[in-house]
């Protein structure tokens, strides 16, 4: 049986004009993840795997080439399409872990639910917030919160709507060694429970190695996949 | 969900987290400022609107200034309409040793037709409404009046040859006629029956003459159409439409001075609320990338942050509507006495203006940049450094200019005034920036002096140029308008008194008979006071230029039509009087006595178009005669002398109604002799110039001491500018701090070089506040005083001073906490 696939990219290719005239960041990436895979995009600084992320994400747009998530051309639809797209079907979690720096920890894991519309939004976030063992910590606001319980409500802010795919960009990249171990774990547990469809990007192959595929770039190509 | 209860609890998250704080305020203090004004005007507009007919004492009002005639009266009772008479003039009353001038005022029986008097049954006793007026043989006076006296109820008056008793304390009268805005002589009511007996209706007397008429509205309008026609230069008749013209006047230039005060508040507000919305635009571009993640469109966050400007608009301008109905209370204390009128409950229009100023003022300068947020670039979740939106200066203060020019629109109600003001405003604006522009360039070379604190302080003003400027125009305006009515107002008062010559004459005796003369003069020398030279005065009316009759709607200027509608004092002279200089054709020889020639004065000539050889013809007492002007005179005014528009040779006038004047200097401690000359001349009016100066400041002050109150909400306005400049460059602070600390810089080294910048920045503000008020000063000294005035000391310091101990103190404490963030948080957060 041929799992179904979630994310895909043809020809992938990005370009930007510099003071030195052209520079490609991406060229001609193809690649295709499985629903409830887990697939890390390791390289240099400078590989181009934020770019990658940010198109995969549908958060930039690419010179050539498509992107789908979950069967929908990406870049068929307009800013506001792949926004409600994201709404629906995406999570996110990043390096600075982006909270709304006004809200508590609780309405920052709401805010996706909110905006979906959703009513039963408190509800839903609290047992999310539980499920990060952040309870006592529901009505902190972000400034109170050390990095890892940052990174905590971030993860449950992106898990809270049961999203298709997680794109986490380097997830543990402003945590100590520890911290970011636990964070991990606690990624790949609710990766697991939810059988989400993971796309981490990272430089750090230790991380990289607990996916199940890992595929390189290089100068904005993709390496032979090892796995 | 709907987008509406999101957006309500992202406001209060917002609120919560005190993002919305500078805006809230600034717009409360612009909602405030207009409203306060807004409600007191209405107040006296409704008072004028509804109780017109009772500020008039009736529904027509014929006035004039000789007897009114019998045919009136009956012609008015043929149509069935009630009618009352009263006779109003200056005049001296006693009570025992003291004398005071007092505005009396005779009514007959029936008096008033509408409205009602008030009156205490004794000093400072409350009051009650009454009917009618004083019955014969006794008085009302206001309580003014009775305590310069030292009098109360039941105590007698002399009013000219007889003593009245003191009824009762008039505490208010409907019709309280013109003068009361400058009333400078208090109110004495008594009955037309008492008046033959006083013996002070003398015929040259200055008599305004009044028959109210109330009724029938056809029967009014029938003798309006009668009468009207028919009225000849010192008549005329009132209706509601005309009640209390001076208040009506002096309330729409007052109204007029108020608004203008308000909508500099309300300008500088806006300046706070785009600085504030700048703080609010860079703090929440990571949020709107982060919410544009999630799943929001970009309609829904125009959508989302529209609704939650409108409603904290709303909720600002209804806290700020409050704020500026308590407020109102303070314009009240300061001018309802200068009214003289009850005021009843303001109208519902300044609400609505207050509802309006708030939303248009945030739409204006807050809602244009914060629309762009939506337009943020999602990839900003990934690299900080993208996405930021480029700053409009058009969006950010053009539409909000727009939206002040609207408003400025709704309080002018006048297209042409509107765009006055505004470019007047933009005008102050840009000669502040010009100048705080010049001083930021001269603090340049200051940077490489000093130590670290100071270099970087310094450093901090002039890097943050931008900012500065605002900073310092913001403030600086708020300083302008305290400096102006605080230092520059003295100043000038001050100036003007001393160029009074020190024996200008200080008391005037005005109406002495002529039988009188040599009676006053022995008076005098009997009490050790050289007699003064006593002119003769012939009232008389100007009714033909050339042989042409004066059509008052022809006349050019106000000030010529002021000239025309009232009765001239004519005098006669054989010698050119000191002080005044002919300046063309020549002064008469003693054969040219008893010929048809005048010398007018050459400002008066000039107003009325006037020059040799034309010819004028007045109206005394109802004859006529025509005078060809000989000769034009410059007049010294301000010898503070008794002068004349209008001089005839001697000869041409003595056969008309005449009286004297004359004014001299009086030392203080000589002032008993004025009380015993008055108790021998009753009819005699006194003018002390002293009292009287006193009098005029004492009103003034009061005038001033409201708009100083409407500016308290500008000083506000200016804090709230230079707050949320502050706060703008807060998080860049915040960043500088932590690495500067991580650098090795102490806590102390920050601390002063913070109060060193705000200091700094405060005696700049200060300083372009002093130089502004400065400048407007010597303009409205030359204009309105002709005086050259130039700024003193006590200006520029007194402005420094404010300025660097304001903007010192607050922006230091507003700045502090800077240092208490860790510097490795902040770092990391970065």
């Amino acid at each position: 049986m041929t799992a179904q696939i979630v994310v895909n990219t043809q020809n992938l290719h990005k370009r930007v004009m510099s003071p030195e005239g052209e520079l490609t960041l991406l060229q001609g990436v193809d690649l295709s993840i499985a629903a409830g895979e887990t697939v890390a995009i390791v390289g240099a600084s400078g590989s181009g795997k934020s770019t990658l992320l940010g198109l995969l994400a549908g958060l930039d747009e690419p010179t050539e080439g498509r992107v789908s998530i979950g069967g929908q051309d990406l870049f068929a639809l307009d800013e506001d399409g792949r926004a409600r797209l994201r709404g629906e079907k995406v999570g996110f979690v990043f390096q600075a872990f982006q909270l709304l720096p006004n809200l508590t920890a609780l309405e920052n894991v709401m805010l996706p639910l909110e905006l979906a519309g959703r009513h039963d939004a408190r509800q839903v976030a609290e047992g999310v917030l539980q499920r990060v063992e952040l309870t006592e910590r529901a009505s902190h606001y972000p400034k109170q919160l050390s990095g890892g319980e940052q990174q905590r409500v971030a993860i449950a802010r992106a898990f809270a709507p049961h999203p298709q795919v997680l794109f986490a960009d380097e997830p543990t990249g402003n945590l100590d060694h520890r911290t970011g171990e636990r964070i991990i774990d606690l990624l790949f547990q609710l990766n697991a429970e939810q059988g989400t469809t993971l796309v981490l990007v990272t430089h750090d192959l230790h991380l990289a190695a607990r996916c199940q595929r890992q595929l390189e770039l290089d100068e904005g190509q993709l390496q032979a996949e090892s796995s | 969900m709907n987008h509406f209860s999101l957006a309500l609890r992202h406001l209060h998250r917002e609120w919560r987290a005190g993002e919305l704080m500078v805006l809230a305020m600034a717009l409360i203090i612009a909602v405030a400022s207009v409203t306060s004004v807004n409600f007191f005007t209405s107040r006296i507009h409704q008072a004028l609107a509804g109780q017109a007919n009772d500020l008039l004492g009736g529904d027509l009002v014929y006035l004039s200034d000789s007897a009114i005639k019998a045919q009136r009266v009956a012609r008015a009772a043929e149509l069935g309409l009630q009618s009352a008479k009263t006779l109003e003039f200056p005049t001296m009353v006693l009570a025992g040793e003291k004398n005071q001038l007092v505005a009396l005022k005779a009514v007959s029986d029936s008096y008033p037709l509408r409205g009602q008097n008030r009156t205490a049954p004794k000093l400072f006793a409350a009051d009650a409404v009454v009917t009618g007026g004083p019955e014969p043989g006794t008085v009302w006076g206001g309580s003014r009046l009775l305590t310069i006296l030292g009098v109360d109820v039941g105590d007698e008056l002399t009013v000219g040859n007889i003593d009245l008793k003191v009824a009762a304390v008039l505490t208010s009268e409907p019709d309280q006629s013109e003068g009361v805005l400058l009333n400078i002589a208090p109110r004495l009511l008594m009955h037309t029956d008492d008046l033959p007996a006083t013996g002070l209706v003398q015929p040259a007397s200055r008599i305004v003459y009044r028959l109210l008429l109330a009724g029938d509205a056809e029967a009014i309008g029938q003798i309006r159409q009668e009468w009207e026609p028919k009225l000849r230069p010192g008549e005329s008749l009132l209706d509601v439409q005309d009640a209390r013209p001076e208040v009506r006047s002096a309330l729409k230039r007052g109204e007029h001075f108020l608004a203008l005060a308000a909508l500099v508040s309300v300008l500088l507000a806006g300046a706070a609320v785009a600085m504030a919305t700048r703080r609010f635009i860079s703090r929440h571009l990571d949020n709107c990338a982060i919410m544009r993640c999630l799943g929001a469109e970009q309609a829904m966050i125009t959508r989302l942050y529209l609704i939650q400007m409108v409603v904290l608009g709303l909720l600002a301008s209804v806290v700020g509507i409050a704020v500026g109905y308590l407020a109102q209370w303070g314009l009240m204390f300061f001018l309802a006495p200068l009214a003289g009128i009850a005021l009843p409950a303001p109208s519902l229009w300044p609400v609505a203006l207050g509802l309006i100023t708030g939303m248009v003022t945030l739409l204006g300068f807050a809602v244009p940049p914060i629309l762009q947020l939506k337009d943020v670039s999602t990839l900003r979740v990934l690299r900080r450094d993208l996405g930021g939106l480029q700053a409009n200066a058009l969006t950010a203060y053009g539409i909000g200019i727009l939206a002040f020019m609207v408003l400025v629109l709704f309080q002018a109600q006048n297209l042409k005034l509107a765009a006055a003001i505004v470019g007047g405003l933009l005008l102050v604006l840009l000669m502040l920036a010009l100048v705080a522009g010049g001083l930021l360039l001269l603090l340049r070379p200051l940077r490489k002096k000093g130590g670290a604190a100071w270099r970087f302080g310094v450093v901090n003003i002039s890097r943050r140029s931008g900012h500065s400027l605002v900073q310092m125009v913001g403030f600086g305006v708020g300083l302008m308008a305290l400096l102006l009515l605080a230092v520059v107002r003295g100043d000038l008062l001050s100036e003007w008194e001393n160029r009074l010559p020190a024996d200008a004459p200080n008391r005037f005796l005005i109406n002495i008979q002529p039988d009188q003369l040599e009676g006053v003069r022995d008076f005098l020398r009997a009490e050790g006071v050289e007699p003064p030279l006593l002119y003769p005065m012939v009232r008389a009316r100007l009714e033909q230029i050339n042989g042409k009759p004066i059509v008052p709607g022809e006349l050019k200027t106000d000030r010529a039509k002021r000239l025309v509608a009232r009765e001239f004092n004519l005098s006669w002279a054989e010698e050119v009087q000191s002080g005044n200089a002919v300046v063309s054709g020549s002064w008469w020889q003693p054969g040219d006595h008893g010929k048809s020639i005048i010398s007018v004065e050459q400002s008066l000539a000039k107003e009325l178009g006037l020059g040799l050889g034309d010819t004028l013809t007045y109206n005394v007492a109802g004859q006529l005669f025509t005078a060809k002007i000989s000769s034009l005179r410059r007049i010294d005014w301000e010898s503070f002398k008794a002068n004349f528009f209008v001089v005839a040779p001697p000869g041409l006038l003595d056969k008309y109604p005449v009286n004297y004047i004359t004014g001299f200097y009086l030392p203080a401690e000589q002032h008993a002799v004025l009380n015993r000359m008055v108790q021998q001349f009753p009819n005699i009016m006194v003018l002390d110039v002293a009292t009287i100066l006193n009098q005029v400041r004492d009103i003034i002050e009061q005038v001033i001491m409201a708009v100083e109150f409407v500016f308290i909400f500008t000083v506000l306005a200016g804090l709230m500018v230079m707050y949320a400049t502050i706060h703008a460059t807060l998080d860049e602070r915040i960043r500088e701090a932590a690495v500067l600390r991580t650098l090795g810089a102490r806590r102390s080294q920050l601390m002063s070089s913070i109060v060193l910048e705000y200091t700094g920045l405060g005696l700049l503000s200060g300083l372009v506040g002093a130089i502004a008020a400065g400048i407007i000063g010597m303009v409205i000294a030359k204009q309105l005083f002709d005086l050259v005035y130039l700024p003193g000391p006590a200006l520029w310091l007194s402005g420094m001073l404010v300025g660097a101990i304001g903007v010192g103190v607050a922006g230091t404490l507003g700045t502090r906490f800077v240092l208490n963030q860790p510097p490795l948080k902040t770092l990391r957060g970065a």
